[in-house]
């Protein structure tokens, strides 16, 4: 995407652990995920969180485009994960 | 979630009748940030409107300027519960854009320069009611909230008013924009307190 990538902006992605914690059963954050776009992978804690925003996206630290997407609706909550091809969790 | 804290950033203020239902009085000006801030050259900026035969009608930053301008004052909500009385813009009028266009749809998707966007009906842009603003309190409108130019649809939810606006793409049926499709709702009439689906 068009942007500016020394825009300060937003934070790690540790930020995201609290509310994805809702749909995952593990600290998903730990987990490695490869954007759908540049195909970097590495762990989610590296994305970028820009928390000022109408719902929760997280940004691919190399490209910027998203990897995804969290609304609270209130009554719902969505999530969009079109931005990731891949997830992988090591077991301990 | 917790992210985003309704009232965060304003004293809660129910009281004026300008006010929505669940809205908050606001005296600043929050900035609602998806991503990076794109930083558009004027030189490079355009506008197009795209029509369903294919046909783009194109304005640069020179010719946008050279159209008959209008000078806004509006009340404006944000979805996330904030609103801003009595705001001052200056722009061009989505009717005077429009008069050298022809189409047969009835909707719209707003694109943006840094890929967002999002939805509104063609009848929602015309009539007095949106624009193409490019001044905001009587000073160019600042890259964080959507300059050089955003949409302006005051009468909808905030997120409709795109930032960075680069084109309008006519729509025979109505499509989901980038938070309509993950659980904003299509149309957000902020007197309907039309939040989510």
């Amino acid at each position: 995407m068009t942007g500016d990538l020394d825009d300060l902006d937003y934070l790690d992605g540790n930020a995201a652990a609290g509310p994805l914690s809702e749909f995952f059963a593990i600290d998903v954050v730990s987990a490695r995920g490869r954007c759908a776009h540049c195909g970097r992978t590495d762990a989610l804690a590296t994305a970028r969180v820009y928390p000022n925003s109408h719902g929760l996206l997280l940004r691919c630290p190399g490209c910027t485009e998203i990897l995804l997407r969290l609304v609270d609706a209130g009554d719902r909550v969505c999530l969009d994960l079109q931005g990731l091809s891949f997830v992988e969790l090591r077991r301990h | 979630m917790g992210i985003v804290s309704p009232g965060f950033f304003g004293r809660p203020r129910r009281d004026d009748p300008g006010l929505p239902p669940g809205q908050y009085l606001t005296e600043g000006f929050p900035v609602l940030s998806a991503g990076p801030t794109p930083r558009i050259d004027p030189d490079e900026w355009e506008f197009t409107i795209t029509t369903e035969t294919g046909q783009v009608h194109r304005w640069s930053w020179t010719e946008f300027l050279a159209l008959k301008q209008d000078d806004v004052s509006t009340d404006i909500h944000c979805v996330t519960s904030w609103s801003k009385l009595g705001t001052s813009w200056r722009g061009v009028s989505l009717d005077t854009l429009f008069e050298s266009v022809e189409s047969d749809c009835e909707f719209t998707m707003a694109h943006s320069y840094g890929g967002y966007t999002t939805n509104v009906p063609l009848d929602d842009l015309l009539g007095g009611k949106a624009w193409i603003a490019h001044e905001f309190d009587g000073e160019a409108l600042e890259p964080a909230h959507g300059g050089p130019a955003r949409l302006l649809v005051p009468h909808l939810y905030f997120w409709k008013s795109a930032k960075w606006v680069r084109g309008l793409e006519m729509l025979r049926q109505d499509e989901p924009g980038f938070w309509e499709s993950n659980g904003y709702h299509m149309y957000g009439d902020p007197w309907r307190e039309e939040r989510y689906w």
